[in-house]
């Protein structure tokens, strides 16, 4: 190049192609999202986080937990599982159909032991006229959407995410390395808050062999008054304080907690299609309800 | 310990295009900038080491929130992208805008001041990553007011760059010119269209991820490739004596490498329109093309040449070249689907970096900084031997670093991608291979204390031989003295 102003112009070029691409694009393509309505349901999606559950971002963000951690999962597909939740009155009609469709699963002693799945097919669209087949016995047919992969199978997410799952927050933190596992449905999988708090205060105390630093600094350790105040942790063994301590939680850490408690993108969206848990009509980001074990727990690990 | 011999020459010498005179007016910006990075390196360096320390026990300095892993890792990249990286090739840049130009450098001082303002803005950056201020994203951690400080103080010193240039006396370009060029451009659009868009004005949802990933892309393939390339092209021709093989390949690297990776950095995995990542690994896999011809310009330049490289520059150069072919692999691999299956969101991305950014660019700059400091200060580096010794722990610590971490990032992948395996397997295997390469960060920081050495010894020696002439001109009698650098 002979002059300045012909590598000027080549770096101008080079750059502008892909500001264009990977700022403005998506800007266009994603900018004017907005809250949707997902399959099956009435309420918007999604909601803003709690406002605790807002500052737990920050502490998140405050304390790097992005470098450890994603919130993005992938799938590699979908499937629909049909299933057969009642037999209907015409059972050799619908005996019928099942041996037209599956035929291992024919067999009378199925029908006694409903709901069963009876086969899994591609997706919806193959789905349909497996559906109108069985029903022809008058017989209640319920195809079921699943998400496959690895992700899924970690007990990590029910769909992959998409870019609805993150309309409210900043700072987004997709993370690019899984030193832990991903968070980004981990208010679905544990949900109770004082398992979250053991966990940061000594991550061994609440899974074995935890290679996660601990945030004692999120907590404090104070002379125990008269009674031991609710919230101060239950430890035992090497992370109990000394007698007559308790460790209760900072503000901070209560924050963050909500916030954990609200990590879950589980809602089914037209662009990750899942059928909604029965009896869940509103899929939120809001902390889970439920108080209890987590039964993903096993394979989360 | 003599005085510097070159320092006392005529006043007079100094306002001319010799050799020279180019040199001396760059001396006190290359000092700010060369100062500093060496500083930052370290220090970025001890962080670096912290924080991998935590990998071998948890519980390692685990009560002070400044020295939490979340901090402390972003406190050490940080360090060396914006406190080493960006200072040193500013520096190298400066001075051979000057030299190809046979110009002076334009406003000395002012450079120096905007010198000074970068490193005020990556210390109160990394005093706010300490504090738990960090935006969250990635290789952007900086908050707002540092950035603006930032680039400020980059804009200050671009400008008296392009000033430089303009005056320059030679007209025709040589090929490092174009890189220089370019990247002082890069730079200031980026930084500030990412600031502005996550920081100011932030956009809404993922869109800010994809921002920060282009943002990170460009800093580190197309920013760092074109300072390290300017310096591979200007020094190895002249380490070796003989023409750059050829201007015509370096222009076809110069406009590959901008055109392709500008847009790499999306992982495959990415909760984006899936075309973006798509792109993205297209790109990747494209960035062979530059590397390549990079790698047989090298060639072609270096073949036959007498010259034994001795741990000096050279060598370095070399290193940095094998390095850059070596990281640009995993990269396009990377941008295999049935490849980044296994490898994304694991180490392996780490290693590529590391071989990038260290094995690549840092060690060219190493070289390039040994080559200079010595003309700019006037006199030969006080601990010479130090440098081949830096060059030795520089590449095994690399390698060490960098070959466990790609490796265990396939394991990692692999039994990630088996949900059979529980998680803790999945960590406690990869942590092997971590360890192994905290010994490689070990020796980095070895290598990075002998080049902190060796920069601090020249200010030392020059400042101490100004202070000395200063008193001189105090004490004289008469007013002989012309011994004012
Ligand atoms: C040095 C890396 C590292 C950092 C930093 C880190 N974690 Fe972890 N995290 C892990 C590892 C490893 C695990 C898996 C072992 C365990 O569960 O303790 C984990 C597990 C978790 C889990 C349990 C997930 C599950 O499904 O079992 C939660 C919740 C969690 N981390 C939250 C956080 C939060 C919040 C932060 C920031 C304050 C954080 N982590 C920072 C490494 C890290």
């Amino acid at each position: 190049m002979k002059s300045s102003a012909t590598v000027f112009l080549a770096a101008f070029l080079a750059l502008a192609a892909s500001w264009g691409g990977f700022v403005l694009a998506p800007q266009i393509q994603l900018g004017r999202s907005v809250q949707t309505v997902p399959l099956g349901s009435a309420s918007l999606y999604p909601l803003a986080r709690p406002g605790l559950a807002q500052q737990g971002l920050q502490v998140y963000r405050a304390n790097g937990c992005v470098y450890c951690h994603t919130q993005q999962i992938g799938q590699e597909g979908a499937q629909a599982d049909i299933y057969l939740a009642e037999a209907g009155t015409n059972v050799a009609a619908t005996l019928a159909a099942i041996t037209k469709i599956n035929p291992e699963m024919a067999k009378p002693e199925v029908l006694s032991n409903l709901p069963r799945k009876i086969v899994e097919v591609a997706d919806m669209n193959a789905a349909e006229p497996v559906v109108r087949e069985l029903k022809a016995g008058g017989g209640r047919v319920e195809p079921v959407i699943v998400a496959n992969g690895p992700d899924i199978a970690r007990g990590w997410g029910k769909r992959r995410t998409v870019a609805q799952d993150y309309l409210q927050d900043y700072p987004v933190q997709l993370g690019t390395r899984r030193v832990g596992p991903d968070l980004a449905n981990v208010g679905m999988r544990w949900t109770d808050p004082n398992w979250h708090y053991r966990h940061l205060y000594a991550p061994a105390s609440a899974l074995q062999d935890s290679k996660m630093p601990p945030y004692r600094y999120l907590f404090e350790r104070r002379r125990m008054g008269q009674v031991a105040s609710p919230d101060a942790l239950q430890l035992t063994g090497e992370w109990a304080p000394p007698a007559g301590y308790e460790i209760v939680p900072k503000a901070e850490a209560r924050a963050l907690v909500a916030y954990l408690l609200s990590l879950r993108a589980d809602a089914p969206l037209f662009e990750a299609p899942l059928t909604p848990p029965a009896g869940n009509t509103a899929p939120t980001n809001a902390p889970a309800p439920v108080v209890n074990p987590p039964v993903a727990a096993a394979s989360a690990q | 310990m003599t005085a510097p011999a070159v320092t006392n020459r005529p006043a007079a010498l100094a306002a001319d295009s010799s050799t020279a005179g180019i040199d001396a007016s760059c001396r006190l910006p290359l000092f700010m900038l060369f100062g500093g990075a060496a500083f930052w390196l370290v220090l970025g360096s001890i962080f670096g080491f912290i924080a991998s320390l935590k990998f071998h026990k948890a519980d390692f300095l685990a009560d002070a929130a400044w020295l939490t892993f979340g901090r402390v890792y972003p406190a050490s990249t940080n360090l060396l992208v914006y406190g080493f990286a960006i200072p040193v090739a500013l520096g190298v840049a400066l001075w051979m805008l000057a030299r190809l130009g046979r110009v002076q450098l334009a406003r000395p001082w002012l450079v120096t001041v905007g010198a000074k303002l970068w490193h005020i803005g990556v210390c109160v950056g990394l005093i706010a990553i300490l504090a738990g201020e960090a935006t969250g994203f990635e290789w952007l951690e900086m908050p707002r007011y540092a950035a603006v400080i930032l680039l400020l103080a980059y804009l200050l010193i671009a400008v008296w760059a392009f000033s430089t240039h303009h005056a320059r006396k030679e007209r025709t370009l040589y090929p490092s010119q174009w890189f220089v060029l370019a990247a002082l451009f890069w730079f200031p659009w980026i930084y500030s269209t990412a600031t502005l868009l996550l920081q100011f004005f932030p956009v809404r949802g993922v869109t800010q991820a994809a921002i920060a990933w282009w943002y990170s892309g460009n800093l580190l393939f197309v920013w760092l490739a074109l300072a390290g390339l300017a310096s591979s092209f200007y020094f190895l021709p002249k380490l070796v004596g003989r023409p750059l093989q050829s201007s015509y390949l370096a222009l076809f690297v110069f406009w590959t490498l901008i055109l392709f990776g500008t847009w790499v950095g999306i992982p495959a995995g990415a909760t984006l329109p899936a075309w973006m990542p798509t792109l993205s690994n297209m790109a990747a896999m494209m960035m062979v093309v530059p590397a390549a011809a990079v790698v047989l310009m090298v060639v072609q330049t270096t073949r036959g040449a007498k010259t034994a490289c001795g741990g000096g520059p050279l060598c370095y150069m070399k290193f940095g070249t094998g390095a850059l072919a070596l990281s640009v692999l995993l990269l396009a691999a990377s941008g295999l689907p049935f490849v980044n299956r296994f490898t994304d969101f694991t180490w392996f991305g780490t290693a590529k970096l590391q071989l990038w950014v260290y094995g690549f660019f840092a060690m060219t700059l190493f070289g390039a900084v040994y080559y200079i400091l010595p003309r700019v200060a006037g006199f030969e580096l006080p601990a010479a031997k130090a440098v081949r010794v830096h060059f030795w722990c520089g590449v095994i610590g690399t390698l060490l670093f960098a070959l466990p971490l790609a490796i265990g990032g396939v394991l990692q992948g692999v039994k990630l991608a088996n949900p059979d395996i529980p998680f803790t397997d999945v960590t406690k295997a990869t942590l092997m291979f971590f360890r192994l390469g905290t010994m490689g960060e070990l020796l980095i920081l070895a290598g990075n204390l002998l080049f902190l050495f060796n920069i601090g010894a020249v200010l030392v020696r020059y400042y101490l031989a100004v202070c000395r002439a200063a008193c001189a001109d105090l004490t004289a009698p008469l007013p002989t003295a012309e011994v004012k650098p």
